[in-house]
């Protein structure tokens, strides 16, 4: 091994430390037997239960809806095209607390839309918009890039073998595209799962109704910090549960 | 019968072609000259500014009446450069994916069967042999039950081993085939050996459009003389006696040929209509015939008589073998090349650097304008 080889290794080697040790930290500091009593907490169920279900529901949205509007992105040019990709990444920069004002101004109780009816605000429904906004940045852009990707002639192979273009889409594309589509899930869906700021200011945290994991863990670590580490510990387990479930999937199909 | 026209700024495109029911018609031309273009016209992968495209009755493309039909609906079989084979579904399905209606699976399987791949319907592309992508790519866009067949370089993939029994396989194909194809390739040898007819492209204007024999033997311009593996020497011609044209060559050195012609000429001839002689070699130093007086001069004492009025006398620059011929590249005023068994380049000692005599008829001699 050269000089060259071995500097790469220790910079690995760095990296991985420090990524991993605040991580491995939560499990030696919690012992199995508190991880699993922090569990018998009702509103440790509850905040799970609640992750679980906004996570899957903003996720779903952000698959029905992102996946054609990738596919459009990626197969036209038009006009502006550029500056739509831009202001579909734009979330990905803004601040949390931003994104929350933002949401607030929106479709909060007396945003642009409400005239309209159309508010959310202290409900689970304000949770769920909170985690689609924050998180369809990260499956669109992967989403465009995978679809990119995929090799134009097998696009026009299905054409001219009768196939429409919604038909090309499911049959081909989104088929050949699928190891990308699902690690833009896979980073879309722990985004959600992690959010805290933006619901925290849009949806509020109350129990069983908008407060998710990590905001039960905000509330606990002022007076039960043992109970916050505890919940940790099963966040990291189920994100990283779901991250791996969902790349073993869909891998490549070929 | 298929009907094309074509005016598109895209490679500079603009030509007329029909292909007839059951033939073939090859379109040969350098990288560049909008082979694959024409290929997704017809296919409706890509829409020209002006156009007409009608397969039989059907009319899929006319610009002046605003009808461009998509290309799901155009029954084209269209091989693509790659095959285009989709990389997560086995050989079945891929030819099963252009089958519509009942039994697909059974209808897809006949079609296997038919290339022999029986064996292979459950593997992935992946999985397959070049040969064995070539005849799945074929299978798939038969099974569509095309009223075209389109082919875009079927044999650029393959390695030269799995080639000769592709060919065997494609002509096959397009025997049976009642439908009109139409085959692009770089490759003249190719388009000549499938095509009925083989159009030569040229910066997107079909040059010469003709049995394969006849572009050969009858090359309207330098270009496609070079294209059908012709030397070309430049040079002007004037008239001479018995009918003949004297072409001095450009590169200095004088030529003539049984063709008419005078001002700035291309001068075409294969490589394998040159005879070569080594000055002073035994048996080879007689003096020469009148008829011969046309020839260059600086080759005079190197000819024996014959009916070849064409000397040149050259010095060897390469030689490279392709199995019992070699390639003799010759630099006479201008690069030539001559074909002669690997026995003759051992007789005469050739080697770079040699100094020979090429020569060749007057009637082997093609002059084209420049």
């Amino acid at each position: 091994m050269n000089w060259f080889t071995a500097l790469l290794w220790v910079t690995l080697a760095l990296v991985l430390a420090f990524l991993v040790f605040p991580v491995v930290a939560i499990f030696v500091d919690v012992g199995p037997a508190e991880l699993i009593a922090s569990l018998d907490d009702p509103s440790a169920v509850d905040a799970l239960w609640l992750s679980l279900r906004t996570s899957l529901a903003a996720v779903a949205i952000i698959v029905v809806f992102g996946t054609p509007a990738a596919w459009l992105l990626a197969t036209r040019s038009f006009r502006g095209r550029e500056v739509v990709t831009t202001l579909v990444e734009l979330p990905l920069v803004l601040p949390p607390a931003v994104a929350g004002i933002g949401l607030l101004a929106a479709v909060g109780p007396s945003g642009l839309l409400a005239p309209l009816g159309i508010s959310f605000t202290l409900s689970t429904a304000a949770v769920v918009v909170a985690l689609t906004f924050v998180a369809a940045p990260f499956y669109l852009r992967q989403a465009q890039a995978a679809f990119a990707a995929v090799d134009r002639s097998w696009l026009d192979a299905s054409r001219t073998l009768g196939a429409g273009e919604a038909r090309t889409l499911a049959r081909v594309a989104i088929p050949a595209a699928l190891p990308g589509l699902s690690a833009g899930l896979a980073l879309a869906w722990g985004r959600a799962l992690g959010e805290f700021g933006a619901t925290l200011m849009f949806a509020g945290s109350f129990q069983g109704v908008t407060q998710t994991v990590p905001l039960a863990i905000y509330e606990r670590f002022a007076t039960d910090f043992t109970g916050a580490l505890g919940l940790s510990a099963v966040l990291v387990c189920v994100s990283g549960a779901l991250l791996l479930a969902v790349k073993f999937a869909f891998r490549a199909a070929y | 019968m298929l009907r094309i026209e074509l005016t598109t700024a895209r490679a500079g495109l603009s030509l007329a072609l029909e292909v007839g029911e059951g033939e073939c018609v090859a379109l040969a031309g350098p990288s560049g000259a909008g082979k694959t273009t024409v290929l997704q016209a017809v296919a409706g992968l890509f829409e020209p500014e002006q156009g007409f495209v009608a397969a039989g009755p059907d009319v899929w493309l006319d610009t002046a009446s605003g009808v461009c039909v998509p290309p799901e609906r155009r029954r084209c079989g269209y091989v693509f450069q790659d095959y285009a084979l989709f990389g997560h579904l086995s050989a079945w399905r891929n030819v099963a994916y252009g089958i519509y209606g009942g039994e697909r699976r059974k209808r897809a399987y006949a079609y296997l069967e038919r290339f022999g791949l029986t064996a292979r319907a459950e593997a992935k592309p992946a999985e397959l042999s070049g040969g064995e992508r070539q005849r799945v790519a074929l299978a798939r866009a038969l099974a569509r039950g095309p009223e075209v067949l389109l082919l875009d370089e079927p044999l650029s993939a393959l390695d030269p081993r799995t080639r000769a029994s592709a060919t065997r396989e494609l002509l096959a194909v397009l025997h049976e085939t009642r439908i009109p194809s139409l085959l692009v390739t770089h490759d003249f040898a190719e388009a000549a050996q499938f095509g009925d007819r083989v159009g030569v492209l040229d910066e997107g204007v079909v040059v010469q459009l003709g049995p394969p024999a006849e572009l050969s033997a009858r090359p309207a311009s330098a270009f496609v003389a070079d294209f059908t593996g012709a030397v070309v020497l430049t040079g002007v011609a004037s008239p001479g006696s018995d009918g003949l044209t004297l072409v001095a060559l450009d590169g200095g050195g004088t030529i003539v040929s049984a063709d008419a012609a005078s001002g700035p000429v291309g001068a075409s001839l294969y490589p394998w209509d040159i005879v070569l002689g080594v000055p002073g070699l035994a048996g080879r130093d007689a003096t020469r015939g009148g008829a011969a007086d046309h020839a260059s001069p600086d080759a005079r004492s190197g000819a024996p008589p014959s009916s070849a009025q064409n000397h040149l006398a050259a010095e060897v620059v390469s030689i490279t073998e392709i199995g019992g011929r070699a390639r003799v590249g010759l630099l006479a005023g201008q690069p030539l090349v001559a074909e002669v068994t690997v026995a003759s380049v051992h007789d005469l000692g050739l080697a770079p650097g040699a100094r020979v005599v090429a020569t060749w008829k007057a009637a082997a001699t093609r002059l084209t304008p420049r």
